[in-house]
C-alpha cells in the first residue's frame, strides 16, 4: 500500500500528540491548523516579540505547555505543518481549506479532526451589549495579546475556566470585581468523588480556588444571572444577579466575561455526516465515538475537546489513541501495550470529564426561564419570545424548524452561541424532551467564507 | 365504508403547491385533508432561491405565471401573515451580443402574453444599475417581479388553509394510494386511513412513487440547488439578478433580503437523495460560485459567505412540471416536477387545481403540463444524481 495520506486539523494537545503516534509509525501527516502557531487554545503560544514566561501565560501548566512545544518543534520537519489553514469544508474525502484567502484542497484517507472547544454560552438580557466577552475570548486577549477585556470585569457563569480566567486576570493586574457562579457550592462537593479520578488536577483545582478566595475578589456561588446592564454607545455597565440567599445584588463593571464550560467544536464532524448523540448529561449532542475516537464515519476520527471535554490532558491521550486507530484500520500494526495503557488513562480522564460536569452543571432551567425581551440570537437580532411565538404558535417544535421560521442559528456563528439555549427554550415552550428537539444542523462554511476566495484559481 | 377521515379532496404533499391548493380549495367550499411526511413546506419549497420572476420562463408557462404573480401581490391580505413577498424587479443579464439578443427576442414574445420588459444595454443599464459589473453587456428588467421568503411562504399557506378549515396532517408518510369504489384512499406508513372524492397529488421528488400506483410513472429525477447567504450589509441591491447563458458554470442568481444578506445560488446542481432526504452542497461548485457571483457585482469581493444550503427538488426530461388532471383515472390530479422553478409558481398552482378540482375545468391554459406527454415512460423511481 501507498504511504497513507492522514490529515489531522488542529494543532492543539490533541492534535499534536496524534501527528507524534502518527511519526512514531513512519507517516507523515498532513497538520492543518487555523491558527498562528500551534499549542491550541490552552497552549497558545504568544506571537513573535512577545516576552511573558510560561509561568506566567500557563500558570500550573507551564511545565506541560513547554514539554507539548517542544514534542511539535521536534515533529516540525517530518510533518507537513499548515499554519493559518482554516477547515472550512470536508466532503467526498477532501478537507477544504482557506488561508490567507486561498482556497485549497487536502486528499485523505484517514481525517483525524481535533478541532477543539469554544464557549458554551447562555444567554442574559442585555449580553448584547459591547465589553462582554466569552470566556475563552477574554483568555486569548490575556494570552496572545496581553490585554484585559476591561478595566473593571466580571466573570459570569460556570465551570472551570470561568475560575481559572477569573484568577488569571486578577495575576495579570485586571481589576476583577467578582466571580459569579451559577452552581451551587454542593455541587462542588457532591462531584468530589468523580474529580478524585485525577488528584493531581483536583489539588491544582482547589489551589485556583484558594488563589481566588485569598485575592479579595467577590465570590458569589449560586447564583442566578438577571440582566448586563448597558448602553448601546458605552457598553457594559454592570451585572446584576440574584444571589443564593434570594438578594438581587448589581456589580458595576466594563466588560464581563461570559461562560458555561465548554461545547464541542463539531462542525467538521458533522459536515463529514459523522452520526450525533444525546448526551443527558451535559444537555446536548455530540458526535458518536467509540474508546479510540472512532467516528461512525469510516476514516474519520475525533479526539480531544472537539468531541469530549476532557481538558489538556485527557485531549493529549485522545489524540494519540485516535492516531492508533487510524494506524490500525489502514493495516498497520499498533503495539498493545502502550495503548491499553493509553485507554486505562482515557477511563480516568473520562470519570474526570463527568465530575467537571455534574460540579459545573449547565443551568437548563436558566434558558427556559430567559424573559421574552432578552436577545436569544445575537447574529440576528433575534428575542426569546419571537422563538417562543414560533415555537408555541406556528409548531415550531424543532430546532432546524424554529430557525427556518425564525433564522435563530442562522447567522455568522450558524447557532454555535444561541444554539444550545433555543434549544431548551423550545423545549420548555412546547413540553417536548430537549432530545425530541434535536440540534441545530451544521453548514459550511465552518466559518465565514470570503467571496474574494473565488477569484484565486486553486 | 370502513373508518377513517373523509374528505372531498386529500392532498398528498405539503409543499407550497399542496399548501397553496389546500387554502384554495377551502375558499371555494370543499372539504380538505393534506397529508405530508414531514412539516409544511420543508422540502424544495423550502429551500430555493426564493425567485418570483416571470421573465425567462417557457412562454406557456407565462399565463399561470401571471396569474401567480396577482397572487404574490395580496398574499399578505389573503393569509394573514408576511412571507417578505418584494416587488423589487428582476433583471436579467448577459454577458455576450448573442445572449443580450437571446433575451431581447425574449422580450419580443412576451409581450403578447402582457408581461412587459425593459431592455437595457450600455450606459443606460450602468447608470440605472451602477453596481454592475464591466462584463455586463445588457439586461431585461421585469419591474414586477421580485423575490419572497421561501422558508415561510408555503408555512404561511398551510396555517391559512388550517384556519380556514383544512385538516393538515403533518409527520404523515402516505405509503399507498389507490381508487377504492369511485373514491380515492391513502394509507400512511402508521395505518391511518384517509379517503376523498377527488385526489390531488403535489408530492415533489415523490410524487412520481405515487403517480405510479395510478399506472402513470414519470421519469423524474431529483438534483439539490447549490444555495448560499452572504453576512448582512446596508440594504442597497433592489432587484433581484440572475445571468442568462447557455453554459452552466456560468449560471448565477442572487437578491438582498431586506435585512441585508445576500442569497445566492446558481451553477452545477448538487447532489440530493429522495431516500435519505438528504441534499448537499459541493463545495467546488460553492467556490465556483465566488468566482462567478463577483462578474456580475464586484463589490461583493467584500463580503463573507456564513452558510450553503441544498434542498430536493425535483426535475422532468423537458424541464416543464406535471400539472393537470390524470390521463386515466378521472378525479385524481397531479401538480410536482417543477424542475426547480415552481417557488414563483406556487400560489397559482394552487388556485389552478383548486379550480380545475371544484369546476372540473381552469381558464389558465395547462395543457402543456400533463402527464400524458410521458404516458410511454417505464422509469418510475426517482433517482440520485450526482
Amino acid at each position: 500500500m501507498a504511504e497513507p495520506r492522514i490529515i489531522i486539523v488542529g494543532a492543539g494537545p490533541a492534535g499534536v500528540r496524534a501527528a507524534e503516534a502518527l511519526v512514531a509509525a513512519g507517516v507523515r501527516p498532513v497538520l492543518l491548523d487555523e491558527g498562528q502557531r500551534d499549542g491550541g487554545q490552552i497552549y497558545r503560544r504568544q506571537p513573535e516579540g512577545f516576552s511573558r514566561t510560561p509561568e506566567q501565560l500557563y500558570g500550573t501548566e507551564a511545565g506541560r505547555a513547554i514539554a507539548l512545544h517542544r514534542s511539535f518543534e521536534r515533529l516540525k520537519p517530518q510533518i507537513d505543518y499548515r499554519p493559518r489553514h482554516l477547515a472550512w469544508n470536508v466532503a467526498d474525502g477532501v478537507v477544504h481549506t482557506i488561508s490567507e484567502g486561498k482556497p485549497g484542497q487536502f486528499a485523505y484517507d484517514a481525517l483525524i479532526i481535533a478541532a477543539g472547544a469554544t464557549d458554551r454560552l447562555l444567554p442574559v438580557k442585555g449580553w448584547q451589549h459591547a465589553g462582554v466577552y466569552s470566556l475563552g475570548g477574554a483568555q486569548i486577549a490575556l494570552k496572545a495579546q496581553a490585554c484585559a477585556i476591561g478595566r473593571k470585569v466580571v466573570f459570569l457563569g460556570t465551570g472551570p475556566l470561568l475560575q481559572l480566567v477569573a484568577l488569571q486576570y486578577h495575576k495579570a493586574g485586571a481589576e476583577v470585581v467578582a466571580l459569579l457562579d451559577t452552581s451551587p457550592f454542593p455541587r462542588q462537593v457532591m462531584a468530589l468523588p468523580k474529580l478524585a479520578a485525577r488528584p493531581g488536577m483536583l489539588l491544582k483545582g482547589l489551589r485556583i480556588v484558594g488563589g481566588l478566595m485569598a485575592s479579595g475578589m467577590a465570590i458569589h456561588r449560586g447564583v442566578t444571572p438577571v440582566e448586563i446592564h448597558g448602553e448601546a454607545e458605552a457598553g457594559v455597565t454592570g451585572v446584576s444577579v440574584r444571589l443564593a440567599s434570594g438578594e438581587i445584588r448589581r456589580f458595576d463593571c466594563d466588560a464581563v466575561g461570559l461562560g458555561y464550560h465548554l461545547r464541542p467544536e463539531a462542525q467538521l464532524a458533522d459536515l463529514a455526516r459523522c452520526a450525533f448523540t444525546f448526551d443527558a448529561r451535559t444537555r446536548q449532542f455530540w458526535p458518536e465515538i467509540d474508546a479510540d475516537g472512532r467516528s461512525s464515519v469510516p476514516g474519520i476520527y475525533l479526539a480531544g475537546d472537539g468531541v469530549r471535554t476532557q481538558g489538556a490532558d485527557g485531549a493529549e491521550i485522545s489524540g494519540a489513541l485516535a492516531a492508533c486507530a487510524a494506524l490500525e484500520d489502514l493495516g498497520r500494526s499498533v503495539p498493545d501495550a502502550p495503548r491499553a495503557a493509553l485507554r486505562a488513562k482515557a477511563r480516568v480522564m473520562e470519570r474526570f470529564r463527568e465530575g467537571i460536569a455534574e460540579a459545573y452543571p449547565w443551568p437548563a432551567g436558566l434558558a427556559a426561564d430567559l424573559p421574552d425581551e432578552a436577545i436569544l440570537c445575537r447574529c440576528e437580532g433575534i428575542t426569546v419570545g419571537e422563538l417562543r411565538e414560533a415555537a408555541k404558535e406556528k409548531g415550531a417544535d424543532e430546532v432546524n424548524r424554529a430557525k427556518a421560521l425564525t433564522r435563530v442559528g442562522m447567522g455568522r456563528c450558524q447557532g454555535r452561541y444561541c444554539g444550545h439555549a433555543g434549544a431548551e427554550i423550545v423545549a420548555a415552550a412546547t413540553g417536548m424532551p430537549l432530545e425530541a428537539v434535536g440540534r441545530l444542523r451544521g453548514q459550511a462554511p465552518v466559518k465565514p467564507l470570503a467571496i474574494a476566495a473565488g477569484e484565486v484559481q486553486p | 365504508m370502513t373508518g377513517g377521515t373523509r374528505s372531498d379532496v386529500l392532498i398528498i404533499g405539503g409543499g407550497i403547491m399542496g399548501a397553496s391548493a389546500a387554502f384554495f380549495l377551502r375558499q371555494r367550499g370543499k372539504s380538505v385533508t393534506l397529508i405530508e411526511r414531514g412539516l409544511i413546506g420543508q422540502q424544495a419549497s423550502g429551500t430555493n432561491f426564493g425567485n418570483v420572476r416571470r421573465q425567462g420562463r417557457f412562454l406557456p408557462q407565462l399565463p399561470l405565471a401571471n396569474r401567480s404573480r396577482a397572487i404574490w401581490g395580496r398574499l399578505n391580505e389573503l393569509l394573514g401573515e408576511d412571507a417578505e413577498f418584494l416587488p423589487s424587479g428582476h433583471l436579467r443579464l448577459a454577458y455576450t451580443e448573442e445572449m443580450a439578443g437571446r433575451i431581447e427576442q425574449y422580450g419580443r414574445d412576451a409581450r403578447p402574453y402582457g408581461l412587459e420588459l425593459e431592455m437595457l444595454s450600455g450606459n443606460v443599464l450602468r447608470d440605472r444599475f451602477p453596481f454592475l459589473g464591466p462584463e455586463i453587456r445588457a439586461g431585461s428588467y421585469s419591474p414586477l417581479d421580485g423575490h419572497a421568503n421561501p422558508r415561510l411562504a408555503a408555512p404561511a399557506f398551510g396555517r391559512a388553509a388550517k384556519r380556514a378549515g383544512a385538516e393538515i396532517v403533518e409527520r404523515a408518510e402516505v405509503l399507498t394510494v389507490e381508487q377504492e369504489g369511485g373514491s380515492f384512499r391513502a394509507e400512511t406508513a402508521d395505518g391511518r386511513v384517509f379517503r376523498a372524492e377527488q385526489m390531488l397529488i403535489t408530492a415533489g421528488a415523490w410524487g412520481s412513487r405515487l403517480s405510479q400506483q395510478f399506472g402513470e410513472p414519470v421519469p423524474l429525477v431529483v438534483h439539490g440547488p447549490q444555495m448560499a447567504v452572504t453576512e448582512p450589509v446596508p440594504y442597497g441591491l433592489e432587484p433581484v439578478l440572475g445571468i442568462a447563458t447557455t453554459i452552466p458554470e456560468e449560471i448565477i442568481y442572487l437578491r438582498q433580503v431586506k435585512r441585508g444578506n445576500i442569497v445566492f445560488g446558481g451553477g452545477i446542481r448538487g447532489p440530493a437523495s429522495a431516500e435519505t432526504l438528504r441534499a448537499y452542497v459541493k463545495p467546488e461548485n460553492t467556490l465556483g460560485q465566488l468566482s462567478q457571483i463577483t462578474r456580475i457585482v464586484p463589490a461583493l469581493r467584500r463580503l463573507n459567505v456564513i452558510r450553503v444550503w441544498s434542498g430536493i427538488e425535483s426535475y422532468l426530461p423537458d424541464d416543464i412540471p406535471i400539472m393537470g388532471p390524470s390521463a386515466r383515472i378521472p378525479g385524481l390530479h397531479y401538480a410536482f416536477g417543477f424542475c426547480g422553478h415552481g417557488f414563483q409558481l406556487g400560489p397559482g398552482v394552487g388556485d389552478v387545481m383548486a379550480e380545475l378540482i371544484a369546476t372540473g375545468q381552469t381558464s389558465t391554459p395547462i395543457e402543456p403540463f400533463t402527464i400524458a406527454r410521458f404516458a410511454n415512460s417505464t422509469t418510475n423511481q426517482p433517482g440520485g444524481h450526482p
